[in-house]
């Protein structure tokens, strides 16, 4: 937590003397990692559960994935104040949405409403690196990704966090999907059955776990078809 | 009852809560005499600006550092409820400064906080709180805060006063018994907040918890869970100097919260390595 172990500030004084006292940030990274892989007609969103500040682990378990409806859910990795917010404001946003609408709010529409409310915070950002995932109208797998401000893309897979250094170049290396907007338009999505992808996203964490230390404990993994959501659960270190 | 503007509307700032509630016929009564022609017709508060911002032509100046400070706060879970332990040190800097500052407190019936950081901090928050819990004893249809809304609320306006770049400093722990089952939470200055089996603020997450994680379970008796805390609390008190050896211990259960009178621990200062720490750190004295 900020104010368990303060930052030192060094505050010249008016004598030239250097006076030390506690001073604060309002961000603070607790680290995670959040991974999502898009099939043809499934997606896989994997989150690490712990919840870290500096080099201490404040809780082992502590969920990151918001689950809106059973074909849209947002994974955020940052700063876990922020995230909790973000998460409280797109829930809230999904409610009023379903009353006025009559309907769950699609995947690409809660991509935009996720890009727009990170926007709108563009001069105080919520220090958070999300991805939106799901089946689009059509059925198809769907991942977004984010930066802190809201810029986004549609892409097949995607990986955000404290571990995104370590997976990313697996996914890359392991799915080699083209980007959706390449032209002409190339096979984007992966290919790969669901459970060897699920195997593949469960494999990257493990991996991730060895070298971040910010990735361990627990990984809470979604994996959303047109039946639903499954949920699965994969124990990593606990170092 | 009278129209009395809550606080805890002014702890989330101006604006937030709108004020629309139908003025009672004292309160008319009172804004005509003042005069006051620019007030709204609704019965809302006419818009006024914060005095201190205009105060000596001065900007505002927000807290930059705390003052008084309170250290660690433990919390832990057992088989019927939750106990909370903390020192009772107001510490000003480095000077124990106030000896018999009561940092657990009650909320209601089934929670309690107790509060590290910034102490006078933490007297506005139970300021706050205790508005909350007054206005659902005057309510008097039984209703009150369970414990997750207390930590949800507590969130709420922590994370609120840190967008204002004016924060609470304080680190809060949230113990509660609600629906035969033990809460435990805790929240930052910055609103960084998590729920636990067991819970440390400030030096306890570096000094307690790892005796925590090896020796808690969620099905502890109250002796062991009360055993466990005095030997979190005796570590914390032999390498936290912030700390003095005077605790109290509030424990939360379906029977209500009850907060024991300050105690001292049993401490021996003759260990080997005690009495000659440079022994296995050769360079040092």
């Amino acid at each position: 937590m900020a104010s368990a172990l303060p930052m030192r500030a060094q505050v010249p004084s008016v004598g030239g003397e250097h006076r030390q006292h506690a001073s604060w940030s309002p961000y603070d990274d607790n680290g995670g990692t959040v991974v999502a892989v898009a099939g043809d007609d499934y997606c896989v969103v994997a989150a690490s559960t712990r919840m870290s500040t500096g080099y201490s682990i404040l809780t082992r378990d502590k969920t990151k994935i918001l689950r809106l409806n059973p074909k849209c859910v947002v994974a955020s990795a940052g700063m876990q104040a922020d995230m909790e917010t973000l998460h409280k404001m797109l829930h809230m946003r999904h409610v009023t949405y379903q009353f006025n609408h009559r309907k769950p709010m699609s995947c690409p529409a809660t991509a935009q409403l996720l890009s727009n409310t990170l926007y709108y915070k563009r001069f105080f950002p919520y220090y958070t690196f999300n991805l939106c995932a799901g089946l689009d109208e059509e059925g198809k797998g769907a991942v977004y990704t984010y930066d802190a401000i809201g810029s986004y893309e549609r892409v097949g897979y995607g990986c955000q966090g404290s571990g995104k250094e370590l997976i990313q170049p697996v996914l890359d290396n392991q799915l080699k999907a083209a980007s959706p907007l390449v032209l002409p338009q190339q096979q984007w999505l992966s290919s790969l059955p669901l459970e060897q992808a699920v195997d593949l996203v469960k494999g990257a964490f493990v991996s991730a776990g060895e070298r971040d230390i910010y990735t361990g404990d627990d990984v809470e993994i979604l994996i959303i078809t047109k039946e639903g959501v499954r949920t699965d659960r994969l124990e990593l270190k606990r170092d | 009852m009278l129209h009395r503007p809550p606080s805890h509307s002014a702890a989330i700032g101006p604006g937030a809560v709108p004020c629309l509630a139908l003025p009672t016929p004292a309160a008319l009564e009172q804004r005509q005499q003042l005069g006051a022609a620019q007030a709204p017709s609704c019965g809302a508060e006419a818009f006024t600006v914060d005095p201190a911002a205009l105060a000596g032509g001065q900007p505002r100046k927000h807290t930059q550092y705390p003052y008084v400070t309170g250290t660690s706060v433990l919390g832990i879970t057992y088989k019927d409820g939750v106990l909370l332990a903390s020192d009772t040190l107001g510490a000003y800097g480095s000077t124990k400064r106030y000896k018999s500052f009561e940092r657990l407190r009650k909320v209601n019936d089934v929670c309690a906080v107790g509060a590290s950081g910034e102490l006078s901090d933490f007297q506005y928050i139970m300021r706050l709180l205790e508005e909350l819990s007054d206005d659902d004893f005057c309510m008097d249809d039984g209703h009150h805060l369970k414990p997750h809304e207390v930590h949800s609320y507590l969130c709420r306006v922590l994370y609120n006063r840190r967008n204002k770049f004016d924060p609470l400093w304080n680190s809060i722990v949230v113990g509660g018994f609600y629906g035969g089952k033990p809460f435990l939470g805790t929240v930052g200055m910055i609103g960084t907040n998590y729920t636990d089996e067991h819970v440390a603020t400030g030096f306890g997450n570096h000094l307690a918890r790892p005796l925590m994680r090896e020796k808690h379970r969620p099905d502890m008796s109250e002796e062991e869970a009360t055993a466990l805390m005095h030997e979190c609390l005796k570590v914390c008190y032999y390498r936290d100097k912030n700390s003095i050896n005077k605790f109290q211990l509030a424990k939360v259960t379906a029977e209500g919260v009850t907060i024991s009178e300050p105690f001292a621990l049993e401490t021996d200062w003759n260990y080997k390595l005690f009495a000659n720490p440079a022994a296995n750190a050769p360079g040092t004295w």
